[in-house]
């Protein structure tokens, strides 16, 4: 289960050069909802704008190509998507919700599903889910730190973040790069994280991530029925590029090497948390864990 | 607060028609092919019918329940039977009023007669806004010690939220008829399936906002999702930087918050199956395929 259920990997990149100019990797969760925002498989769908501060995400729910298209890029900071999922079906009035999210926010989309507590009549409209690769994320402060404190950019001034071969590193508007190595971001890594399992949005539509192709292109698990149907649509609507993952480098082997290693440390994490605390006597113990 | 237990159980029934047309539709009910139902029904404690009105939302999803599923035996505004039954499933809205003997005796009769008590809503489960009531209303200003059923009797399983949603008293229903009466296979998903309601039950009888803070956050859980305020029905809960922020004087103990949150369970044996459970239920429910 590293890498979950999936009817098809490939590796892709949207054909739309206005998309892929504007992509951090290969636009596909911008072109794949560009494409069922035209067809109507979705009337809209919950992304990540920009919320006050600068470079903090905020959840909108976007209805044109035009919102979809501002709110393309990579924040590397907590954006509650989830918090929209039962707003989008009642004030925006969506009867086919198109929702992205990390891993985490997939498993929250379909508990969300099958134990609609709080979630009237929302389940069902729920039209597409895609899911986003995600080793681990920050709190905005801890992620301002990493920015402005260690590489020595303004949030204001920066231009790119991106997250690979072991660095953090941000792009300033006047071309200039500084990084940092990624061990030194796991102190502001946000705790909730250390027990996460999944790497690759397992419950996912369809999740595409980075990680496993070339610079410029994704790597992209079609998961459910429903994400094949919506996939092979857009593929003969010409809406990607792609080329079998078996042929591209570093390919699946690296996406599964970090999936295990992500899972494989959690995993201890969440072993420790059964003894963490634990009072001398044996009773008790400091911190639960949900799994 | 309404009391409906008094009035109505006192009241004797004033159109004996009306029995003899419920005998009738039980009657065109039973020659049809169905396989064996389960039974179930309503017990209407201190609550606003707003759960029984959330089980009649499903609609359609109703009638095939009633129809296929479910035989409703009890309910104050559906059924004509005067006393408790003895029943599979009861579903209990409201919360028990101390002040007044015959509520009390009512749940204890329904424990009695049932083999799975499900606490149906906010109230019942945590006493919701019941909570807030601190006597002096009419028509009963005498009545002030509204508790949730849990603190009375013991409850196999919960529901929580005001009002709980049509699709999760649905899913409730479903998987409860395939624990009762499913093959081996449904029997095994169905108890998957209703473990973590039952041990919201255990959990205990007070709910708030609070327990995002004390049993998510405090507790290196919370990732930032979203989804508890999303599922707040009276919106105390908004974002703030990546973690929730609860307005505790808007929070009306619900419990749906903490329940909906993935941290709080998340069941990946079930979870993981969303595909074949979603097209399982709406199987059942008559409107897979479309
Ligand atoms: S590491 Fe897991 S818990 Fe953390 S943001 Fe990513 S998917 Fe969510
Ligand atoms: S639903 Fe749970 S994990 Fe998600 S933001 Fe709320 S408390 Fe945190
Ligand atoms: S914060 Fe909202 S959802 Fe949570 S218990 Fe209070 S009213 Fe219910």
């Amino acid at each position: 289960m590293v890498l979950g259920n999936y009817k098809q990997c490939v590796s892709a990149r949207a054909t739309d050069r206005s998309i892929l100019a504007r992509a951090q990797d290969g636009g596909i969760v911008t072109q794949l909802f560009a494409f069922a925002l035209d067809e109507g498989i979705i009337d809209g769908a919950i992304v990540a704008g920009q919320g006050e501060q600068p470079w903090q995400p905020e959840p909108i729910v976007a209805t044109t190509k035009q919102e979809l298209f501002a709110a393309q890029g990579t924040r590397y900071n907590i954006c509650p998507n989830m918090a929209l999922l039962k707003e989008a079906t009642r004030s925006y009035g969506l009867d086919k919700v198109g929702v992205v999210g990390t891993p985490c926010q997939m498993q929250a989309v379909r508990k969300a599903q099958l134990y609609p507590v709080g979630m009237r009549y929302v389940g069902d409209k729920i039209a597409l889910a895609v899911g986003i690769f995600c080793m681990e994320n920050f709190p905005y402060q801890g992620f301002e730190a990493m920015t402005e404190d260690f590489c020595n950019v303004k949030l204001e001034s920066a231009a790119k973040m991106d997250i690979g071969k072991g660095k953090y590193s941000v792009y300033t508007e006047r071309g200039a790069v500084s990084q940092m190595p990624l061990k030194h971001t796991l102190k502001f890594v946000q705790p909730g994280c250390h027990v996460c399992l999944d790497y690759v949005a397992n419950l996912a539509d369809v999740s595409t991530g980075s990680v496993g192709s070339p610079d410029g292109w994704s790597t992209v698990f079609v998961r459910t029925k429903n994400g094949d149907d919506i996939w092979a649509k857009a593929m003969a609507a010409g809406c990607f590029e792609t080329k079998p993952i078996e042929e591209v480098k570093p390919g699946l082997e690296l996406v599964t090497k970090l999936a295990t290693d992500k899972i494989t440390k959690n995993q201890k994490h969440v072993d420790e948390r059964a003894t963490f605390g634990v009072r001398a006597d044996g009773s008790g113990k400091a911190l639960r864990s949900y799994l | 607060m309404v009391q409906p237990v008094a009035e109505v159980v006192e009241k004797p029934a004033e159109k004996p028609g009306d029995v003899k047309i419920e005998q009738k539709v039980e009657v065109t009910k039973e020659e049809k092919p169905v396989a064996e139902k389960i039974t179930a029904g309503h017990v209407h404690l201190s609550g606003c019918t707003g759960c029984l009105v959330s089980l009649a939302d499903n609609y359609e999803g109703l009638f095939k329940l009633l129809d296929d599923y479910v035989d409703w035996v009890y309910d104050l505004t559906l059924a004509d039977v005067r006393h408790v039954p003895e029943m599979d499933v009861a579903f209990v809205e409201g919360s028990v009023c101390l002040n007044q003997d015959l509520a009390v005796e009512e749940l204890r009769e329904t424990r009695k007669n049932s083999k799975i008590v499900v606490a149906l809503g906010g109230c019942a489960c945590y006493g919701n806004v019941t909570r807030f009531g601190r006597g002096g209303q009419w028509n009963q200003p005498s009545h002030e010690a509204f508790l949730p059923i849990g603190d009375v009797i013991d409850v196999d399983l919960y529901i929580p939220g005001c009002a709980p949603t049509p699709q999760q008293i649905l899913h409730v229903a479903v998987m409860a008829y395939l624990l009762l009466k499913g093959s081996d296979e449904q029997k095994e998903l169905a108890t998957s399936y209703l473990k973590p309601l039952m041990d919201l039950a255990k959990r205990g009888t007070e709910a708030c906002g609070c327990d995002l803070m004390f049993d998510v956050i405090n507790q290196s859980l919370c990732m930032g999702c979203g989804l508890c305020a999303a599922s707040c029905p009276v919106r105390a809960i908004d974002m703030v930087f990546g973690k929730p922020q609860i307005d505790t004087s808007l929070c009306i103990k619900c419990g749906a918050c903490y329940a909906q949150c993935p941290r709080s369970f998340l069941n990946m044996d079930v979870i993981n199956e969303f595909e074949g459970i979603t097209e399982l239920v709406a199987a059942a429910m008559g409107t897979g395929g479309e």
